[in-house]
């Protein structure tokens, strides 16, 4: 500390502690002190250029010789129009940055320049300078004499940090917008499931026959109003109502043996002989999930690896998930096909501010 | 009894024999085993009495290579701490056992998290023997013959039609565990799903109806065995496809792309930095000399 400020105040380098040995001897390159190397670097260098030139025409050559869309042509096996186009295109701009590397280690000024390393402090001069006409400034606004115009000036500028946060309201509608938007399951408390609406397939859109299904069986769903026909009398769907239906309402089934089912309270007829339904979107951000582990009755998120137990009420039993997975009352209409009872009874996805804090907790399983 | 001796006394001096009654009931049931055997195919006893040499030559496979976890009849074994050694077998079937051991997961090396496939131990005709043992002991799906999974006979647009619905219940049904072009990815507790390209349709169809392992059941029930035929000509679409965009890296995903980048790509550029500022050849001459 004392050394340091004796620097500071003698303002000199100190002693060095090894004599300087200065600059070694300049030693020339091979294309310094002979020409005909000097010639050769000047055609390798020129050459490169020529090469990258040959690559932008080949590049050319390829994008209109090669046919892509029904009838890709190949080459060793790849799409011979991305590998050209792309070995091409890398190799001419390759070719540009290695010439230019090579004219400027062979060909450009070879000269060893020093700057000498100076103290970064200003002078005290300088320092004192500056600190005046600081000081002059302030006496001059008055700004220590006069507090309400510094308050009020501070406050203003606090303030303008409010349009901020006001604007980011409009990054989406609020839970009291979207609730209030006129469409089938519009809002974050409901989805389009309601009493009676058939469970079908995912894709093809087929309903469910419980008697069809086995135990072990998984069943990636929907509700049968994302897919409309003249038969079942659903409505339309506007394209993004199609969507936020489907991403909200996707469901799994699985059958597992009804004596495995630890139900919850109030769910002890959610299920029809071992087949339950759980919402498919996880609990934690809403990834879409179904690694399904037949045997332990667990689905696992392959986001974050939220495991959640179907035989439980979708207990969150691993991961960051901080919400049992909401579970589709199910039961099986005149023909035998699975029906819901009712739209979720809580919502589905990740929590969001608006939400109780409540989760439904252990049934009392074991763990894993 | 009297019955018969009485009807029997009516035909026979010998009728008061004590034995009549019952020789007359040795008579009749000959007479109707003779009569049956006459009616009835040869072939069809034949095929009988083979397939119980096939039941009672898996019965003796069964023994020796699979009864130490999965118990003496198939019923399954526990260990002390009540943990599953070997699963019950009484109902999964032949195309269980023709799936396990046919892509040689079982019988297993050692216990573990998850059977490996690996070499097969059993020819194919010992494996339908431990089929149709396993068979007998509970009903279970039965292995699947070439027509449920081939698509030889469609071509065409129906043939890309098929393909297309095979793709889309791929993309809903499978990809979640198997990967989006089938490679396979991790699972919880040490398991994984395995790569499922470049494996034999018959052991694709199998796995769908008996769900190996930890693998939920695809049951004819929950996918029609047409739909389970279009996932499978999809699946071998996936292995003829061109590599559009070159190199595919086994198709793994974006975590081994990205190491690829860091490693491969932003190693390769730290190499060429280096050289670039690497000392060029100097000469021993000096300007002057030349």
């Amino acid at each position: 500390m004392t050394d340091l400020q004796h620097r500071h105040e003698t303002d000199q380098a100190p002693e060095e502690p090894i004599a300087n040995p200065g600059l070694p001897e300049h030693t020339w390159r091979p294309t310094d002190v002979d020409e005909a190397a000097e010639r050769r670097a000047e055609r390798q260098v020129a050459g490169m250029y020529l090469l990258s030139v040959v690559c932008v025409i080949a590049f050319t050559v390829v994008y209109f010789t090669t046919e892509v869309g029904e009838n890709w042509d190949t080459f060793l096996g790849f799409g011979a129009n991305t590998v050209g186009l792309g070995v091409f295109l890398g190799l001419a701009l390759l070719l540009i940055g290695t010439g230019t590397i090579q004219w400027a280690r062979k060909l450009m000024s070879d000269h060893e320049m020093v700057e000498m390393r100076h103290p970064a402090r200003s002078s005290d001069e300088d320092r004192e300078e500056t600190l005046a006409a600081l000081a002059a400034g302030t006496e001059d606004s008055g700004i220590a004499r006069r507090p309400l115009i510094r308050n009020t000036l501070l406050g203003s500028l606090a303030m303008l940090g409010v349009p901020a946060v006001v604007l980011l309201r409009d990054l989406g509608p609020t839970p009291g917008q979207a609730a209030a938007a006129d469409y089938p399951g519009a809002g974050l408390e409901n989805t389009v499931w309601e009493a009676g609406m058939r469970v079908v397939r995912d894709v093809v859109g087929t309903p469910i026959r419980a008697s069809d299904l086995e135990v072990g069986d998984l069943v990636n769903a929907e509700p049968e109003a994302v897919f409309p026909t003249e038969e079942n009398g659903y409505p339309e769907l506007s394209h993004g109502e199609l969507h936020v239906a489907t991403s909200k309402a996707a469901v799994i089934v699985v059958r597992m043996e009804p004596e495995d089912i630890i139900a919850g309270e109030g769910r002890e007829n959610w299920d029809v002989d071992g087949i339950v339904c759980y919402s498919k979107i996880c609990t934690h951000v809403g990834c879409p999930i179904s690694l399904y582990e037949r045997t332990t009755h667990h689905v696992l998120c392959p986001c974050h690896q939220s495991t959640f137990d179907l035989a439980d009420s979708g207990r969150v039993v691993f991961g960051p998930a901080g919400r049992h997975l909401p579970q589709l009352p199910l039961a099986v209409d005149e023909e035998g096909y699975l029906v819901a009872q009712s739209d979720f009874t809580e919502p589905v996805g990740p929590t969001y501010w608006e939400r109780d804090h409540k989760d439904i907790g252990d049934q009392g399983e074991a763990d894993l | 009894m009297r019955f018969l001796n009485h009807t029997a006394g009516r035909l026979s001096r010998r009728r008061r024999g004590p034995l009549a009654g019952a020789m007359i009931l040795v008579i009749g049931l000959v007479s109707a085993g003779f009569l049956f055997s006459a009616v009835t195919s040869p072939a069809q006893a034949e095929k009988t009495q083979t397939l119980d040499a096939q039941v009672e030559q898996g019965r003796q496979l069964y023994l020796v290579g699979c009864s130490s976890c999965h118990g003496l009849n198939g019923e399954g074994v526990l260990t002390i701490n009540d943990k599953q050694l070997g699963p019950n077998l009484v109902g999964v079937g032949a195309a269980a056992v023709d799936f396990q051991v046919g892509t040689g997961r079982m019988p297993m090396a050692a216990p573990g998290v998850q059977a490996p496939d690996k070499p097969t131990v059993y020819s194919q005709e010992e494996i339908d023997a431990m089929a149709a043992y396993v068979a007998s002991l509970g009903p279970g799906p039965a292995i699947p013959d070439e027509s449920d999974y081939s698509v030889d006979g469609i071509e065409g647009d129906e043939l890309e039609a098929a393909i297309t619905r095979g793709g889309q219940i791929f993309l809903t049904n499978c990809t979640a565990c198997h990967n989006f072009a089938g490679s396979g990815g991790a699972m919880p507790r040490g398991g994984w799903a395995p790569k499922i390209r470049d494996v034999e349709d018959k052991y694709i169809y199998e796995a769908l109806l008996t769900g190996p392992q930890t693998m939920p059941t695809f049951s004819n029930g929950n996918l029609t065995p047409e739909e389970k035929r279009d996932v499978i000509a999809y699946i071998n679409s996936l292995e003829d496809s061109t590599d559009y965009g070159g190199f595919t890296m086994g198709t793994l995903g974006t975590v081994p792309e990205g190491l690829f980048a860091w490693v491969v790509g932003i190693g390769g550029l730290v190499g060429f930095a280096v050289w670039i500022a690497a000392h060029t050849t100097r000469s021993t001459r000096t300007k002057g000399e030349a």
